[in-house]
């Protein structure tokens, strides 16, 4: 990992050795660029890149191509986050080169939520190729400068490659396997799932440090401050591959609802703080979904400011 | 079932064993799920489903029978003639 | 087998509304062996539908007749005698039934009275599951014998996804997510190492992708296709 695959700031801020910190932004539900422009100027200095969400849980949005070049524009760093739910291997090679053209430098390779989980669930399902698949692809477009069929490729996209990792989905003995096979694929960094339960989280990180994964690969821990007892219970029951513990819920319940929020922020700290010594965690990923004008505060009290410019 | 109501009938009932009593061993189960998708067909047609009945009873219960009988032609009185017009003597 | 569900009543009462004298096709194959367009299934629809007419007041002339299988000229030529008497027909057989019919009778008028949906196995009397969805190159000795692309809902070729819970899909309770079953076999047999790598792409031209297919026995065809 010495000479920079993108040069991206990510890229730079992880190589160097920093503790990176990245917050996510979902685009709006319309043409709204104003609305974006807001949401995106409170994460402005407070974040090394910004996850541009891509019709996540099927809900349809402007897309992440686009809202990610309009945060170039607002002087922010886009992580292009692209689902194989909606799109095949053309549109995706396309896409690909699009945002690269645009100034897109990371990009984060998933499968994406069941369209029956969104607000058009009586769309076709695409999933011409799989995430692990898509990941293999952009290294493959970037390292050989290929497309799928061998063609050469006319100035090839240097992408930065992410893909995500959720350890606390099913089966759990696998979930490290499937982190080593995606690492083997080519993907750079790493950002799990939203991090609820430390206890089996902690294991997990054992395993992967075992394997020495945490050396081929930049692994980030996602965060979620809860704003209250209603939103954990909420996420608990309807967001797939949730693992929120009871004490949590408790925890939250346990203090009066104005205070609920702080709970929450609490309890994200507290984790923010051991991930910065945790062995093989590289960054943390803040994912305040609708609750961006709290990050410059959350950034704040975790000591993570200022972000280091490299 | 269908037969029936298709020729007219006001009413259709279905007489069995006592559950677990079968002479057939399952016989009365198997007819208790057939008198609940013709009772479905007829809702979905716009029919009273209570003009097709089950019930279970032993044969040596002949004063239930009577009783059945009598609830039966009761309960078919009270919801009317049949709305499909007959097409000869039931 | 090919697996289908009845369309409802309204449906089919509304496709023949206006007719008088219809028939009813039923099959003696999948449809029958999935107790949709059977013998008994094609006499209760057509009683069902009478008791509807005589409700409103009509009256409708319904015969019926089962084929051996509508998806064999040989079979469907076996109807031409009668076939022009009736207003229209509605078939109870799969997709294949009507089109089959529409194409040697190019007179009369077809009714599909079922949704033809999976090629599936009964796991239980009455219970019928989807287990292929014809892609046209099967690979499932490289997943323990189970097929991801007919029964993983994101047909990933390198399961499973983040929604995979406790065995089960994140899109359905009731729908088993395949690779935690693959992997729980792999796992089982000491074999893990056969999921580790990324499988390759998936070669769709082979399925409904790549356009309508046609499968040729060429010691069999007599004369030109």
């Amino acid at each position: 990992m010495s000479e920079l695959k993108s040069g991206s700031n990510l890229e730079k801020v992880l190589t160097a050795g920093h503790f990176a910190f990245t917050g996510e932004c979902g685009p709006p539900k319309g043409a709204n660029v104003a609305h974006l422009k807001e949401k995106l100027s409170h994460l402005k200095g407070n974040v090394d890149a910004v996850n541009m969400t891509d019709n996540q849980t099927a809900v349809v949005r402007m897309s992440s191509m686009a809202g990610s070049a309009l945060m170039i524009g607002e002087g922010l760093e886009p992580n292009f986050q692209m689902v194989c739910r909606d799109r095949n291997r053309l549109a995706i090679m396309s896409d690909i080169l699009g945002a690269y053209a645009l100034g897109i430098r990371n990009m984060l390779c998933l499968s994406g939520d069941h369209q029956t989980f969104g607000n058009h669930p009586e769309a076709k399902n695409v999933h011409d190729i799989d995430s692990m698949q898509l990941i293999a692809l952009v290294k493959k477009m970037r390292d050989e400068g290929k497309f799928l069929n061998g063609d050469d490729i006319d100035v090839p996209p240097k992408m930065f490659i992410g893909a995500a990792c959720n350890p606390f989905a099913d089966p759990y003995e696998y979930r490290v396997y499937r982190l080593a096979n995606k690492i083997e694929a080519g993907a750079d960094f790493i950002q799990t799932q939203c991090i609820f339960n430390m206890d089996k989280f902690r294991d997990f990180m054992k395993k992967t440090v075992d394997m020495g994964l945490h050396e081929k690969c930049y692994i980030l821990a996602g965060v979620t401050p809860m704003k209250n007892a209603g939103m954990a219970n909420f996420m608990s029951k309807f967001v797939p591959g949730m693992d929120i513990p009871d004490s949590l819920i408790k925890r939250l319940k346990g203090v009066d609802k104005r205070d609920q929020s702080e709970e929450g922020i609490k309890f994200a700290l507290e984790q923010v703080e051991e991930f910065k010594e945790m062995e093989g965690v590289a960054g943390v990923h803040m994912m305040a979904i609708e609750w961006e004008h709290m990050v410059p505060e959350i950034a704040e009290r975790a000591g993570v400011l200022p972000r280091p410019v490299v | 079932m269908l037969n029936a109501i298709e020729d007219g009938a006001d009413g259709v009932y279905v007489a069995g064993c006592l559950e677990g009593e079968c002479h057939y061993i399952e016989g009365n189960l198997k007819a208790k799920r057939k008198v609940a998708y013709v009772k479905k067909t007829l809702s979905e047609l716009g029919i009273e489903p209570e003009r097709v009945e089950m019930y279970n009873l032993s044969s040596a219960q002949g004063a239930r029978f009577a009783e059945i009988a009598n609830e039966m032609s009761d309960k078919i009185r009270e919801l009317g003639p049949t709305p499909i017009k007959k097409n000869h003597a039931a | 087998m090919i697996v289908a569900d009845r369309k409802s009543l309204q449906e089919i009462l509304a496709m023949v509304q206006d007719n008088k004298k219809i028939l009813i096709a039923g099959c003696k194959g999948c449809v029958t062996v999935c107790n949709v367009g059977g013998l008994k299934e094609v006499e209760i629809l057509a009683s069902s539908m009478k008791i509807a007419r005589k409700k409103e007041g009509k009256d409708i002339d319904i015969d019926i007749q089962v084929l051996e299988r509508q998806c064999d000229t040989e079979y469907v030529a076996g109807i031409s005698e009668i076939v022009d008497d009736y207003e229209a027909v509605i078939s109870l057989a799969c997709g294949v039934g009507p089109q089959f019919l529409s194409e040697m009778y190019k007179d009369q008028i077809f009714y599909p009275g079922v949704n033809t949906t999976f090629f599936g196995g009964a796991t239980q009397h009455g219970v019928w599951e989807e287990r292929c969805a014809g892609c046209g190159t099967c690979a499932i000795h490289n997943f323990g014998g189970l097929c991801p692309i007919a029964r993983c809902a994101k047909s990933l070729m390198n399961g499973p996804c983040g929604g995979s819970s406790n065995g089960i899909c994140e899109v359905n309770k009731d729908t088993e997510c395949i690779w935690d079953s693959i992997v729980r076999k792999k796992m089982e047999a000491g074999k893990l190492e056969d999921l580790l790598g990324v499988k390759g792409l998936k070669d769709w031209t082979t399925a409904r992708d790549g356009g309508p297919r046609r499968s040729i026995r060429e010691e069999l065809v007599q004369g030109n296709i």
